[in-house]
């Protein structure tokens, strides 16, 4: 065989295809710009619907990377050509690859949740996102508002900068309302006496076992779900805050404390995912993220001949979901260097 | 609260005002609830910082009221305000600064419908060529008054002969600021600092020695709202508006309310009075009510001008108590001569609110 | 001190305080009958209710209503309930309906005693 594959991005999606190509007898370079192999895995704490420890996944990732695969970190693709089926990519390093096909696997940001002005994010000293919450919840510190005492109320936002055209994003993130439901959880573990809300706009437990964990977090823990989305929050005297939302199964308008507001924040296109959609001249759709070819029966497959997609740089997904795509990228790899043009097929 | 956050978002909303030669459009109500505001607009531009400011004595209202209260129709809104365009084209000017909130945002509104349905202006135009013979200039800028005073702020203080400070107690004053709900939720570009956090008022407050207090129902609406209060029958609405407001603020005990719209000012001012009658309630110290301005007003009185002049005594919560505070000094005796010291009558003195210490 | 009359009186609020409001009643009656917190809003319960056809009384509201705190036109519902059991067959979460309606009663009269 002895063909090239250059894999773009050292997350969930990046090392799993690149241990697939690899085993599959390619020889694979995998660029990660940071200096650790592993992406948004590396924050987070526990996992979803089963709470076990992201490190676990994180450790089965890494066996994947053998020593036949070249890792190269703290680097990123500066420019790209493509020559005779060839993609010459030049890197931060200066170093040249050149390769047969290219992976995207750039994934996704999470949205800047102060654009949610009326929250209040990065104004108000006791609203956090869900990726900062995580954050609590691994440096193992006691959980404390910024005025010191421990929360009696938390609520967690749905939705935010997901699902809404005032910020340019209608997509639905998928997953975080699932971690909402996780992460109160953990808040009640640790904090038995607070009392935790979500509010949402609609309840997205699609994931086998996420219903199941809904009713745990109502059944075991207490966790109250209010239909409504926030429309304002306001800073108390005593630095909680005053949510303004409305009850919408009651039809009113509700009021109610917060010593800590947790805000689920959505997924946008990385700015890695951004750049290589300019370096490589990919479609970008509706909702920025890379175009896949067709959504049925080409989702790995990009706007340009040689290089394809996995994760989350084509839409927003679980690590399961992230999984299986890495996998499905690497199978659609090996057709397309195998000159097995699978879309060719009839009917 | 996180000042640096507040900071970053105010740079995102700043916006272009003109320096100089403004044409200067009046409120239709403010006269007759704060007649000195407008007055001391003029002084000031005038007088303390030479700027030329021009009013035309055939503006008329800008139909704001009678539009939100869906008694005129939006076109007719169109004509009326095409027609005090054409006047300041007539008069020479490009910078049209209202007095008004409410015609800040009819302004605004029409501006915008203007610029993305083009063939709304040019049936406008129609309108008026048709009805007046007129023709008329878009404005080169527009700028509420108090984006003006927010601009020359810092010139204000520089000539400023009071602080907002407590003169017992060396404390800056803790002010309330009330933005008209048209200033920004409407076009959150157009105002000064945006819709959610506007620092319009708190740039002044700030500039001329006050602390600002943001309290949770800072952004709800003053109870005016136009089509509650033109009803007697609605008008429990428009008072439970404000005293939303004012129980919210209450425990950060404010020294004063200042607003930049004209209806606000009269509804947080008047209802402190009706909830003390009704309800036998007030919301500052002694059965006293919190005193409220308009930024004109304010401005005027770190100016040190004259509080009679200025028409401190129209109001109905009284404003001695802060000028005492401030150091202002002021002649009690004057409170209720007009014009060549003609004498204005006397207030009916309120059952529940505290007058003492008022000279009536 | 007399209230003067202006010709018209101040609105209630009809914003729902949750601070404010009785929230210890949720609790209690979720002592009693844990599944309340199971409810997931569906009106399964509501639309086939006989006494909910003809009076005001809504399952799903009062469910929502007691954990808001929102005690006070509780009893007027609930009391038109005929304890039939039709809801619980229906109910997606297994809510233990009727002795839901139970306990909201015991608790509503606990609460009138002085
Ligand atoms: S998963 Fe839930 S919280 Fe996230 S965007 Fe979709 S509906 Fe909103
Ligand atoms: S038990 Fe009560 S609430 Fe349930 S269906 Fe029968 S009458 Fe309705
Ligand atoms: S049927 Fe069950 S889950 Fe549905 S509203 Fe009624 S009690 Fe709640």
């Amino acid at each position: 065989m002895g063909k090239d594959v250059l894999i773009i991005g050292g997350g969930i999606a990046g090392m799993e295809a690149s241990a697939y190509l690899s085993a599959m007898g390619y020889q694979v370079t995998l660029v990660e710009k940071a200096n650790e192999l592993g992406g948004h895995l590396l924050r987070w704490e526990r996992l979803f619907p089963t709470q076990r420890h992201g490190k676990e996944v994180l450790s089965f990732l890494h066996c994947g990377i053998d020593g036949k695969i070249r890792v190269i970190k703290n680097a990123e693709p500066v420019a790209a050509v493509t020559r005779d089926d060839l993609h010459i990519v030049t890197l931060s390093t200066g170093e040249v690859i050149t390769a047969n096909a290219v992976l995207i696997t750039t994934g996704y940001k999470t949205f800047d949740a102060s654009r949610k002005e009326e929250y209040g994010y990065g104004i108000y000293n006791n609203v956090v996102t869900s990726a900062d919450l995580e954050e609590m919840f691994s440096s193992g510190k006691e959980m404390l508002t910024s005025s010191g005492i421990v929360p009696r109320r938390v609520g967690f936002i749905h939705c935010v900068g997901s699902r809404d055209e005032k910020v340019g994003n209608i997509y639905c993130s998928k997953v975080c309302c699932v971690t909402a439901v996780k992460q109160a959880i953990e808040l009640k573990e640790r904090l038995p006496y607070a009392e935790a809300f979500c509010f949402y706009m609609d309840l997205r437990m699609y994931g086998m076992h996420f219903e199941e964990l809904y009713k745990e977090a109502q059944e075991k823990h207490g966790v109250q779900f209010i239909r409504g989305r926030l429309s304002e929050a306001a800073e108390n005297q005593d630095h909680s805050l005053l949510i303004k939302v409305e009850d919408t199964l009651t039809g009113r308008p509700l009021k109610m404390k917060m010593d800590l507001l947790v805000l689920m924040v959505g997924f946008e296109p990385s700015d890695g995912t951004q750049k290589m959609a300019e370096l490589f001249h990919l479609e970008t759709g509706s909702t920025r993220f890379l175009k896949m070819a067709d959504e049925h029966t080409s989702t790995n497959v990009s706007s340009v001949q040689g290089v394809f997609l996995a994760g989350t740089c084509s839409a927003p997904r679980t690590i399961t979901s992230t999984i299986t795509d890495a996998r499905a990228a690497a199978a659609k790899i090996t057709s397309y260097l195998s000159q097995y043009s699978i879309e060719q097929r009839e009917n | 609260m996180k000042e640096e956050g507040k900071k970053k978002l105010w740079q995102e909303y700043q916006k272009e005002i003109a320096d100089d030669r403004y044409f200067y459009v009046r409120s239709c109500v403010r006269q007759s609830f704060f007649p000195g505001a407008e007055q001391a607009f003029l002084k000031i531009m005038r007088e303390e910082l030479g700027k030329d400011v021009f009013e035309h004595a055939c503006h008329t209202t800008c139909t704001g009221i009678a539009y939100h209260a869906d008694v005129v129709p939006f076109d007719t809104t169109m004509t009326v305000v095409a027609r005090q365009f054409s006047l300041m084209t007539e008069s020479g000017y490009q910078n049209l600064v209202p007095s008004c909130i409410t015609s800040f945002g009819v302004y605004t509104e029409i501006l915008e419908t203007w610029k993305h349905f083009p063939e709304v202006e040019a049936k406008v135009r129609e309108f008026l060529f048709k009805a007046t013979g007129r023709t008329f200039e878009i404005p080169k800028n527009l700028a509420h008054a108090s984006d003006v005073i927010y601009k020359f702020r810092d010139s204000i203080a520089s000539r400023a002969k009071y602080k907002l400070v407590n003169q017992q107690t060396g404390e800056p004053l803790r002010v309330v600021e009330h933005i008209g709900c048209h200033y920004a939720k409407m076009f959150p570009h157009k105002g000064i600092g945006g819709a959610e956090f506007p620092h319009v008022l708190i740039g002044m407050v700030e500039s001329w020695g006050g602390e600002v207090i943001d309290y949770p129902e800072r952004r709800h609406c003053c109870g005016f709202g136009f089509r509650q209060y033109l009803v007697q029958a609605n008008r429990g609405y428009s008072v439970a508006c404000s005293k939303k407001k004012f129980e919210s603020m209450e425990p950060y005990m404010p020294d004063l309310i200042v607003t930049n719209c004209p209806g606000c000012p009269m509804f947080l001012d008047r209802w402190q009075y009706v909830i003390a009658e009704m309800e036998n309630h007030t919301y500052g110290a002694d059965k006293q009510g919190i005193p409220v301005l308009t930024f004109e007003e304010m401005a005027a009185m770190v100016l040190g001008y004259d509080p009679w002049e200025i028409g401190l005594q129209v109001h109905q919560i009284p404003v001695e108590p802060l000028m005492i505070k401030m150091g202002i000094p002021f002649d009690p005796g004057k409170k209720y001569l007009g014009k060549n010291s003609k004498d204005m009558g006397r207030p009916e003195i309120p059952d529940y609110l505290n007058y003492s210490g008022m000279k009536i | 001190m007399s209230a003067k009359n202006f010709g018209f009186s101040i609105h209630k609020d009809r914003q729902i305080d949750y601070d404010k409001n009785y929230r210890e009643f949720y609790y209690r009656v979720k002592a009693v009958e844990p599944s309340i917190s199971l409810c997931i809003s569906c009106g399964n319960c509501t639309a086939t209710c006989s006494a909910g056809n003809f009076t005001s009384m809504n399952l799903r509201n009062v469910i929502l209503l007691a954990a808001r705190g929102e005690v006070n036109n509780l009893g007027d519902n609930v009391s038109a309930c005929l304890l039939c059991g039709k809801c619980q067959l229906g109910c997606p979460r297994g809510v233990n309906t009727r002795n839901v309606v139970i306990a909201i009663r015991k608790e509503l009269k606990i609460r009138r005693k002085p």
